[in-house]
């Protein structure tokens, strides 16, 4: 038999319980033994339900741990790895859960999910010296409205119809999940400035005006969007939160650059 | 192989390590256990940034490292995936690990990373196969590589050689180095009814580097056969240590990596392996003249 098709029936059957044992695998008195393949099996399937649940703690605990490998599982079939990285794996699990109908009654899973991956994507995104904003605190209001900024590879922006954030502190070990108002909506920006992930919440409308920042719109014009697009929209705190975030790693146009 | 490949000393000392493991970064770095070399999974430090490689280099800084890929597919009837050796040559070059290491097995595929280190049928077409591999990996990172011994649950009715005598003719075509696994020879002996300690007399132990070991988990087949599981789970077994002293017998004092990989112990009972390992080296291991 041919290395080529031995792998290529070998790795089939690996991810396909429907079928047999590919043939010529034996024991050691020389006959055929399907128990012996099954290890191999149930290695891959068991490290990609392992690695899944690594990436996805609190998914886990709030559909059970039961659930969340019986699910992985169902996914890890569907969707194998590409990479040998498994740090990537799981990036399609929030679309994954968008229409897998037995989570349908859980309409908040795919953000929980999405923030869960961000989080994970900030935690392994490159290094980056976040900006002192110093000078930005003593500039003319008028000299900012042209600046451009660059933001810390790790920054990552959730916005939810849920309250996303709410659902992941509560399931954080430690904590006691409560009833939530499920009516709520939620911002997060997740960041690695230094080397701990940090989670925050953003007021109504800043989570628009960072996502046109991060595009590289000027500041005049990404405020003015979101006074667009949030009529409550605070810019003194839009501000704040940018200039304290720690996501800035500098920023040109206006009257000075870095 | 290559000419341009030099002998190199290794700079992992003949002595236990320890596989890195991300619950005792801590540990390790606040009080600098004595142990002779840290080991890392090149995958798990594949990430462009953040605490993995911080933590890492901080512990390179203190310690000799070895680096053991599981996911290049050596023994696969595909191309190497470039993209993945450069990540390796990058890593090797960041960190400047020691020694490197990789198995003969296969894990890429059409349908995708398999995620397991997958056996090979012992053939003519392999042995080509996974010379040419081998020979790639080296010329790319410019240095020479350790190859593994698999464990192995099953046959393939096609293979024509023997397990040593194919990783012995790798070894003597590519001029690479061996990895020794110890654990794997107990477990792949056990499985398949051979005699452990005639497979390591047989070994071309004068191209071992490095030796492991680690814990398995017993099951039995549908004939009630035994069939031992390499879980990397628990502490290493007394057949193993057996084993480990008779192949030290032969080879002389040898860098032995301690792997426990999953239901990870206190730092201190894995401490405790490396004090075991070193016992066991220093009483059965006569320093070896002239190696190389």
């Amino acid at each position: 038999m041919a290395l080529a098709d031995r792998q290529a029936a070998f790795g089939a059957a690996l991810l396909d319980n429907r079928l047999p044992a590919p043939q010529g695998l034996l024991g050691p008195d020389g006959k055929p033994s399907s128990r012996r393949f099954a290890v191999y099996r149930n290695n891959v399937i068991v490290g990609l339900i392992d690695a899944l649940s690594d990436s996805f703690p609190v998914l886990r605990r709030v559909v059970g741990d039961d659930f969340f490998r019986a699910m992985a599982g169902f996914y890890a079939r569907t969707e194998p790895p590409e990479s040998p990285v498994l740090l990537a794996y799981g990036a399609g699990i929030p679309a994954f859960l968008e229409i897998f109908p037995p989570v349908a009654h859980l309409p908040y899973l795919p953000d929980l999910a999405r923030l869960e991956r961000a989080w994970v994507e900030a935690y392994h995104a490159a290094e980056a010296v976040p900006a002192d904003v110093s000078p930005l605190l003593a500039m003319a209001p008028a000299m900012l409205g042209a600046l451009r900024f660059g933001f810390h590879p790790s920054a990552r922006l959730i916005r939810s119809a849920f309250p996303v954030l709410t659902i992941w502190q509560m399931n954080q070990p430690g904590q006691t999940p409560a009833p939530v108002d499920m009516t709520r909506t939620e911002d997060v920006l997740i960041l690695r400035p230094v080397a701990e992930v940090t989670i925050q919440p953003l007021a109504p409308g800043v989570a628009g005006f960072l996502v046109r920042l991060m595009a590289g719109a000027t500041l005049s014009s990404a405020a003015a969007a979101s006074f667009v697009e949030a009529p409550q929209f605070d810019f003194a705190k839009a501000l704040s939160a940018l200039f304290l975030s720690g996501a800035l790693t500098g920023w040109h146009g206006g009257a000075a650059t870095s | 192989m290559d000419g341009a490949l030099r002998f190199e000393s290794s700079g992992i000392p003949a002595r236990a390590g320890v596989g890195l493991n991300a619950a005792h970064y801590a540990t390790i770095l606040l009080d600098r256990p004595d142990v002779g070399f840290f080991e890392v999974h090149a995958e798990n430090y594949m990430g462009a940034g953040g605490p993995p490689h911080r933590y890492l280099t901080a512990i390179r800084a203190a310690y000799p490292l070895s680096l053991h890929g599981v996911g290049l597919s050596i023994g696969a009837d595909r191309a190497l995936d470039r993209d993945h050796l450069a990540r390796l040559r990058d890593l090797i070059a960041r960190y400047e690990p020691g020694l490197f290491s990789e198995h003969l097995a296969w894990s890429s595929h059409e349908t995708g990373f398999l995620n397991d280190l997958l056996p090979v049928p012992y053939t003519d077409e392999t042995l080509i196969r996974v010379c040419a591999h081998v020979d790639q990996v080296q010329d790319t990172l410019g240095r020479r590589m350790l190859l593994e011994n698999p464990t192995t649950y099953l046959t393939f009715a096609e293979s024509t050689h023997d397990e040593v005598d194919f990783i012995a003719e790798v070894a003597r075509r590519t001029g690479c180095h061996l990895l020794l696994d110890v654990n794997n020879v107990h477990i792949s002996a056990t499985n398949l009814a051979y005699d452990p300690f005639d497979y390591i007399a047989r070994f071309p132990l004068a191209q071992v580097r490095e030796i492991h070991l680690a814990g398995f988990t017993p099951q039995v087949d549908e004939a009630g056969r035994p069939l031992l599981i390499d879980t990397h789970d628990r502490p290493v077994d007394a057949g193993v240590w057996d084993l480990y002293a008779h192949a030290l017998r032969m080879t002389g004092p040898l860098p032995t990596l301690i792997e426990w990989d999953a239901n990870v112990p206190d730092w201190s009972d894995l401490h405790a392996e490396t004090v075991r390992a070193e016992t066991v080296m220093a009483r059965h291991a006569a320093v070896r003249h002239g190696a190389g």
